[in-house]
Order: structure tokens, then sequence, then C-alpha cells
């Protein structure tokens, strides 16, 4: 394996006396797509911050994109894109102003950022709608187009939380062929989902469980070794029943 | 009832927990009155002055004496010619240099008239204009004293008294002014903004999906903020008295009646707001902008009514605390009874209703 | 007499603006029955349920719940039916048990005299009964909206959304519960975005943008599925999605979990080609595009598999 793209050891956060993340340990590698899963509360969002250099671990070291979390987190917001299912595109600019937005936050130049903008609304099929403001669109394709502009700058990583909560059964496949291709253009891919089925599209998958990664390995994997059909039943398997 | 009780207690849980709440709720209002008292007023103490007496006779010495003894002024100097005074100025000790002229008892013997000038430190206007009122009035009070024992009257006396606050204690004017503030803030504000938080927190949803009625819901929020806010006005009372020795000259039961009345005014005014707005921020803007701005500049509580233009004076009539000002005034200063201001109170009345009924045809018994 | 219906809902619209939430929605629910709106965001769930919680006017429609029209009886429905919005819908400055004796004593009752109620839902959130409900988890905050909904022993309860956001686990334990809910004979009507969720359904409606899709049992919706549908893997999922776009007779395929569900062209023509020989060709052509360790084998549709087949046929959506 070539060195990770992202390496964790013995990461950890601590709120006074509660510990969110709990010594996690992982690493992962260019171009792959790596699943995040976990209960609600398991710490999840908690180590995702401290990887995009929003929160400075307590202990531990983390490299993402070559750069240390703790000396380096503007490098690594430069090199990364970010996508919730909360935030991602503003509701009162049109589709061309958000992608020429983001685009230009990134500091691309105005000639790319033009044909940028362009290429992404003719793949994304939003030609008649580039004008139209994005609270107008549909869950789908605001996804879509959150994701694409998420990776506009061509970053190293890009981490995605819960990005096809709601979102309909074919967008939510269109929305995993996005994935799949931004993963072959060698974008590492970092997800959280609550869907399981979507687990399953992982080259591998980590289970938290009370802020601790209790299972790591490729979802084919996991199911031999809990002995189980799917990766719903692992999950469950795994994540004991709220223990507080 | 007992339903109508476990929602009060709800209401007094919310604001005891939230600390901005009772910050805003207890803070404020002894914050301000303070404020009010003490920096800002007008009332000057121990202020410096220097004199010029060119005139070094009996009767200058006594207006000197009587200036100097009224607890207004310290003597900082006494000068010597008339150049001194920038000087003195310009060190900026003194705020306000007397100057009697020549032959000051001689003059007023023969001529019935005398010169005094009076210069200040217009640097601080307020200041300066207070100082030279409250000279004019000493002198004015000292030409009635030598009048007393004369037929023929020395000087015109300038017809200007100051009613009502003859000692010229600001803070006096500044208690109703702030009772009705304070009262519009703790009402209308915080309540629609708690109403405005259930719709926010989808809190709201829930109750109207119950059997509760929305005017249940309604008067439950209000009952709080209701004891709450005469809790407020009794402290600020009872601040303005024992801090500032404000008096309460007419019936404290008539003025305290009125404050119930203003605060049914104010909560109704809230609720009103909390029906049209979605989100506390709204609510928020909305009364700062569109209540507490008019109620500070346009109700007669910082700058007299009379003197802003005709367009300003129509539009405060429909400033409520316009009204309610008049009435605590006239209540605290004057010791007037309700014969003197039914009026006022019947439009105080009269907004009221218009507040709850319109609030009542605009709450929505379902989400849109 | 009484009705047996629980829910009767005819033609409903609704129009926010120029935004169409339900188009002409028709549907009838039984009495005792936990019965599942299934769709995704922006579906019109929310506003069904709404509509149906009297919080709502449609547009133009009918609705009648437990026997009355929502409109001029909301105050008795009301008083009859439990509520538990999408968003969690409690005060979070007050604590566990100060939410619920809120909401005993709106509906007239208290905790005690209704505790056999909610036992089994409020038991494992009890020894948190002094925390603040903002600083529950995720699965706990449900339990207790749930209780909160069910303290004064509604008829039928409105679910909107319950388990969105919510991990399976939790999601387990909170399907467990409105299966004992049922029992009791209370009838439930719940909205989803989890397909899987229906087959916990006695019968589910398919939504989609304002309309219904289907209206069944789970067992009768899968029945319908028009087409022979076969589970695929190779080792490269990418590349078996690329190429069975490519290949002239397939008509949908879709990743599902580590496998790919595909259809048929010919499947769907009167006169079937044999399930064998269709298979055999598969095998062929996927080997010829270089694909190693393939796997394909005939199914049984999900409710998911079902919801795209009628999606496809509503607007002909093609896979990018």
């Amino acid at each position: 394996m070539e060195r990770p793209i992202i390496y964790a050891k013995n990461l950890t956060k601590r709120f006074g006396n509660f510990t969110a993340v709990d010594a996690i340990s992982f690493e992962v590698g260019k171009g792959e797509i790596f699943g995040f899963l976990g209960a609600n509360g398991a710490g999840k969002t908690t180590a995702i911050k401290m990887l995009i250099g929003l929160w400075k671990p307590t202990e531990g070291q983390a490299m993402v994109a070559g750069y240390d979390v703790y000396k380096q987190p503007e490098e690594i917001k430069r090199n990364i894109g970010y996508m919730s299912q909360r935030f991602s595109l503003y509701e009162d600019l049109t589709v061309q102003e958000n992608i020429r937005f983001y685009a230009g936050i990134y500091g691309l130049s105005n000639q790319s950022i033009r044909e940028k903008t362009d290429e992404l609304i003719v793949k994304l099929g939003l030609e008649q709608v580039q004008n139209e403001r994005i609270a107008s669109l549909p869950l789908g394709w605001k996804q879509k187009l959150a994701f694409s502009v998420a990776i506009i700058h061509d970053p190293k990583i890009v981490f995605l939380d819960e990005p096809t909560g709601g979102v309909d059964p074919i967008t939510r496949r269109q929305f995993w062929d996005l994935i799949y291709e931004a993963s072959h253009k060698g974008i590492t891919v970092f997800v959280t989902t609550h869907y399981m089925d979507e687990a399953e599209y992982c080259d591998r998958v980590s289970m938290m469980v009370d802020g601790r990664i209790e299972a790591l390995d490729k979802p084919g994997a996991l199911k031999v070794h809990y002995g189980v059909e799917s990766m719903h039943d692992v999950f469950v398997k795994l994540a004991r029943p709220e223990v507080e | 009832m007992k339903r109508f009780l476990a929602f009060v207690r709800k209401e007094f849980y919310h604001i005891f927990r939230d600390k901005r709440t009772l910050v805003i709720l207890f803070g404020m209002p002894v914050a301000q009155i303070m404020l009010f008292g003490y920096a800002i007023t007008n009332e000057i103490k121990d202020a410096k002055i220097a004199i010029l007496d060119k005139s070094k006779d009996h009767l200058s010495k006594r207006l000197s004496e009587k200036i100097l003894s009224s607890g207004y002024f310290v003597l900082e100097d006494y000068l010597n010619a008339e150049h001194e005074a920038e000087g003195i100025f310009q060190e900026g000790s003194v705020k306000m240099v007397l100057i009697i002229g020549e032959d000051f008892d001689e003059n007023l013997q023969q001529n019935h008239t005398s010169h005094i000038q009076l210069l200040a430190d217009a640097t601080d206007p307020n200041t300066a204009n207070t100082l030279i009122n409250y000279t004019a009035s000493i002198i004015r009070s000292f030409q009635s004293e030598l009048n007393d024992h004369r037929s023929l009257p020395l000087t015109i006396t300038p017809e200007v008294r100051m009613l009502y606050n003859p000692n010229l204690k600001s803070v006096f004017l500044f208690v109703p002014g702030l009772i009705t503030v304070i009262l519009m803030l703790v009402s209308a504000m915080m309540t629609s903004i708690s109403i405005t938080r259930e719709k926010e927190t989808g809190t709201m949803e829930v109750l109207l999906a119950s059997p509760m009625q929305p005017l249940q819901v309604i008067l439950a929020k209000v009952v709080p903020y209701l004891l709450l806010s005469f809790v407020n006005a009794l402290a600020i009372l009872i601040l303005g008295y024992y801090v500032f020795g404000v008096p309460i000259n007419g019936s404290l039961i008539l003025l305290l009646l009125e404050c119930i009345l203003f605060i049914l005014m104010a909560l109704s005014l809230g609720i009103l707001i909390s029906t049209v707005t979605h989100t506390q921020q709204t609510a928020l803007l909305i009364s700062l902008m569109g209540l507490m701005l008019p109620t500070i500049l346009l109700s007669g509580f910082i700058f007299p009514i009379e003197n802003m233009p005709w367009i300003l004076q129509m539009i405060s009539h429909i400033i409520p605390a316009k009204w309610f000002i008049i009435v605590v005034k006239s209540i605290m200063l004057k010791g007037v009874g309700i014969g003197y201001f039914w009026k006022e109170t019947l439009i105080l009345v009269g907004f009221t209703l218009f507040f709850v009924i319109l609030s009542v045809k605009k709450f929505n018994i379902r989400l849109a | 007499m009484m009705s047996t219906l629980a829910v009767t809902v005819d033609n409903l619209i609704k129009n926010y603006g120029s935004q169409n939430a339900l188009k002409g929605v028709s549907l009838e629910v039984n009495q005792g029955e936990l019965f599942g709106i299934i769709g995704p965001d922006g579906a019109g769930k929310t506003t069904l349920i709404r509509i149906l919680a009297t919080l709502l006017l449609p547009d133009a429609g009918q609705a009648e719940v437990l026997g009355m029209e929502v409109e001029g009886h909301y105050r008795q429905i009301r008083n009859r039916m439990g509520y538990m919005p999408g968003r969690f819908s409690l005060y979070q400055d007050l604590t566990v048990l100060e939410n619920l004796q809120l909401f005993a004593s709106i509906y007239q009752t208290t905790l005690e005299e209704n505790y056999h109620l909610i036992k089994d839902i409020y038991q494992p959130l009890e020894p948190f009964k002094n925390r603040k409900a903002g600083n529950l988890s995720g699965g706990m905050k449900q339990k207790l909206a749930l209780s909160c909904a069910m303290i004064h022993e509604p008829e039928i309860l409105f679910l909107d959304e319950p388990t969105t956001g919510v991990d399976p686990v939790s999601r387990n334990e909170f399907w467990e519960m409105l299966i004992k809910l049922k029992a009791r004979g209370i009838t439930v009507l719940v909205s989803t975005p989890y397909m899987d969720e229906a087959d916990l359904c006695d019968r589910v409606a398919l939504v989609q943008e304002g309309q219904i899709l289907s209206v069944d049992t789970p067992v009768a919706i899968i029945s319908r599925f028009p087409s022979k549908l076969f589970a695929i893997k190779s080792t490269d999922k990418y590349q078996l999605i690329k190429d069975l776009q490519a290949y002239p007779s397939t008509a949908s395929v879709f990743a599902f979990g580590e496998y790919l569900h595909y259809t048929d062209k010919r499947a769907h023509s009167s006169e079937r080609a044999p399930e064998q020989a269709l298979e055999q060709e598969l095998h062929q052509y996927l080997q010829d595009r270089g694909h190693r360790d393939i796997h394909i084998k005939s199914i049984e549709p999900t409710i998911e598999d079902c919801f795209m087949a009628f999606m496809q046929k509503e607007h002909k959506w093609s896979a990018p």
C-alpha cells in the first residue's frame, strides 16, 4: 500500500470527563471509498471535525493529505472537500452562482471557473435550471450538485457526512455513481451513512461504537467474520444498544 | 385549571433556566435605572466655578455666597480681571465663571438694574446649559428676596419656572420614562420571543396538535410575564424612591393599576408580533426597531414632544408609551388623581382591546 | 355504526405557492393497522400527515380521521390522536420527567395514572428522568417523544419520520415499539424515507412527488413487480455497472448492497425468455468484458426495487 492519505494514530478528543473519541487508529489509501459508520452519538462527527482541521485533538496524531492536523489545519482545508446533509449550497443563489462561488473560494482562475461551471452543468444535466435558485430544485439534484461542488477544486479527499439522507432511491444510486467516478479519478472518499446497503458500496468500512473503532475491514470480510448476511446485521451486532 | 397551572410552571422553568432571559429580565432594569440615574443624568453637583467680583460691595458678596451655598457649586478661585477667565477655562477645571459688574449694589439701587455675566464652558453643552439654568434660578430667587422689602421691583424677573421639578432633578423625569421602556421591553419583547421560540423549535406544532386551546396557550405564556413585569415596575419605583429620592406624590394603588394596564397592553402587542412572525430573530428585530426606538424617541421620554416637527407629533399619538408617560408623571410628580388623566387611561384601554382582538383574529389554530 | 376505517383520504390537493406538495392523494387506513407512508424527502409525506393531524388545511379534497372531517372536528380529533412531528419537538430545557408531566397535564391526565400505557417505551428512559431532554441521545429522544405522544391513550398515532437520521439499531428498537402499540389495537400511521421499513408495516403507500405510486400490503406490491429480477456481482462493481448499462438488453441496473439488481428487457415481453438462458447469456457477456467471480442469481424484489420500478414508469428515469 502506498503512503496513506489519511493516517490517524490514537486520535482522542475529550470534553471534560467525557471521551467522545477514544484513541482511534486507521489509515485510508488514495482513491479509497472509506465508510465511517456508527450509531448516533458514537463520535463520528467529532472524529471528522478533527480530521478536517476544525477541532484540535486532545491526544494522538493524524495526518490528512500529508498535513498535520495540529499544525497545518489551513493546508488541510485547502486540500479537502466537505459536504454535509445540512449545509451545502446557498438556497438563494442560482445553480451557476453557487458553482462559481465555491470555485472562487478555492482560488480557481476565472478561466477554469468558467470551464468547470459549464462542464458541471452539462454533466449533471442542469442546463434547463442553471439560472434557477437552488431552493427550487429537488433534494436529489441539490445533493448531486453539492457533491460536485465539493470536489470542484480536485481535492485529495472529500468528506461526506450523510450525503444521501432522505434522497429517493434512484437519485441515491446516481449519487453513488458520482462517488465511484471521483474515486476512480483518485479522490479519496470518506463517507458516513445510515443506509446500510451503502456501506456495502464502500471499499472498507469502520464501525465506531462509544468513541472507539470496533471493526474495520472490507464489507465482505466483516460479514464473514461476524457470520451474518448483510452489513445491517454487522451493525446491529456491533452497535450495542445505547450505553450511557 | 390544573393544565393551565402546569403550563405556567413550565413557562417559569424556561425563564429561570435561560441565563440570557434572566439577565434581560432582572439585570437590565437595575442597570438602566443606575445608568440613567447616575451617568446620563443632567444633574450637577459641586461644579467648580470662579467668580470675578468687580464691585466687591455688600450685595455682590451676598449673591456670591448664595450661589456658593446652593450645593451645586464649589468655588475654585476668585479672579481679578476678565482676561484671567480664558486661562482658567483652558485649564479645564472650572465649568463656569460668574462676573458681577461694577457698582452692583449702586446700579441696582439707582437704576433698578444691574449686570451679571455668566461664562460657561460649552464644550459640554448639556452641563453648560444646566449650570446656567441653575445659576439663573438662584439669581431669580435672590432678586425676589430683595424685592420682598420694596414696593418698586428692582428688575423684571424672566417668567421661566421649573414646574414640578423645582430642583431640576432630571432623574425625576427619567423614572417614569424608564418604567415605560422597561415594561415595554419585558412584556412585548419577551412574550413575542418566547412564543416564536416555540414555533422555531417545533413545540408549537405539538401544542397545536393537542386539545389545548390557543387562548390557553397564550394566557399561560402571558401570566409569568405579567408577574415579572409587575415585579420589575415595583423594583424601579423602589430604586427610584430610595436611591434617587423620586417621590410618588399621588396614589400608589392607582399607579400600580395603571402599570398593570400598560403591561397588558404591551403583552397583547407582544402576542400580536408573535402571531405574524415565525422566528425569534424577526420577533426581536420588530420589537427593537418597531417598539423600542419609538418608545424611547417619540414618547417624550428623552425628547420633549412639544419641540418635535408636527409630523412626529402626529406619530407620537399612536405610541402607547406617550400616553402612559403622561399618566405616570401625573401620578408620581403632580400627585393628581384619575380625573386628570382619564382620557389617557381610556386611550391605553383602547390600544389593549385593539391588540387583543387583532391577535386573537390572527392567531392560527393550524400551522399555516 | 362505527366505521372500521381510521383514516380516509380522498383526492387531497395541497400547494405551497407554485409548489405542488400533494397532487390528488387518496387512501384508506383500517382501524388497528400499522400503515406506512414511504417515500423520499419532498414526496409530500409531512404535508399529508399534517393535514391528517388537523395542522394544515388541504386546498381541495376530503380527509377524515376516526370518522370525523379534519377541518370541522379538529378539536375532537386532537383529543383522540397522538402526534409526533418530524423534528424532535419537546422542550429541551425541561427534564424527561417534566416533559412527560407537562404533556400528561395538557391532556388532563397524570403520569401515574397512565404509566401502564407507556411503560415499555419509557422504562429504558427512567434512569435518566432528571436529565434535560436536550442532552439525550437521538434514540432516547425518540422514545421520549413517543412516550409524550402516547400518554393520553390515543386511538390513532401520527408519526412523521420518527426514524430519520437514527442509526439502524435505534430504528429496530423503535419499530419493535410500534409493533407492540399496534398489538394493543392502536392505529399507527408512520412515514419514513427508509424503504426497508416497509416490510414491517401491514400496508404501505409508496409516495413520490405528491402522488401515490401504490397502496397495498408489502407482499402484494412485491408480487406485482413487473419483471424478473437478478442479483449480479463480480470483482469490480464500478466496471460491472458500466458494462451492464451498455448491455443492449438491460432494462434497469441499480447497485444494491454488495450486488447489482438487474432487470432484462426481454423478461417484460409476453413470451418470457427462459431464466436459465438469460443468466447464461449475461454470464457470457460479462466474462467477455473481463469480469471474474461472476455471480448471477434470480431473486425476490424488495420494496425498494418496486419503488424504483414505479419511479421509472412515472418519469422514464435514465441512469446517468
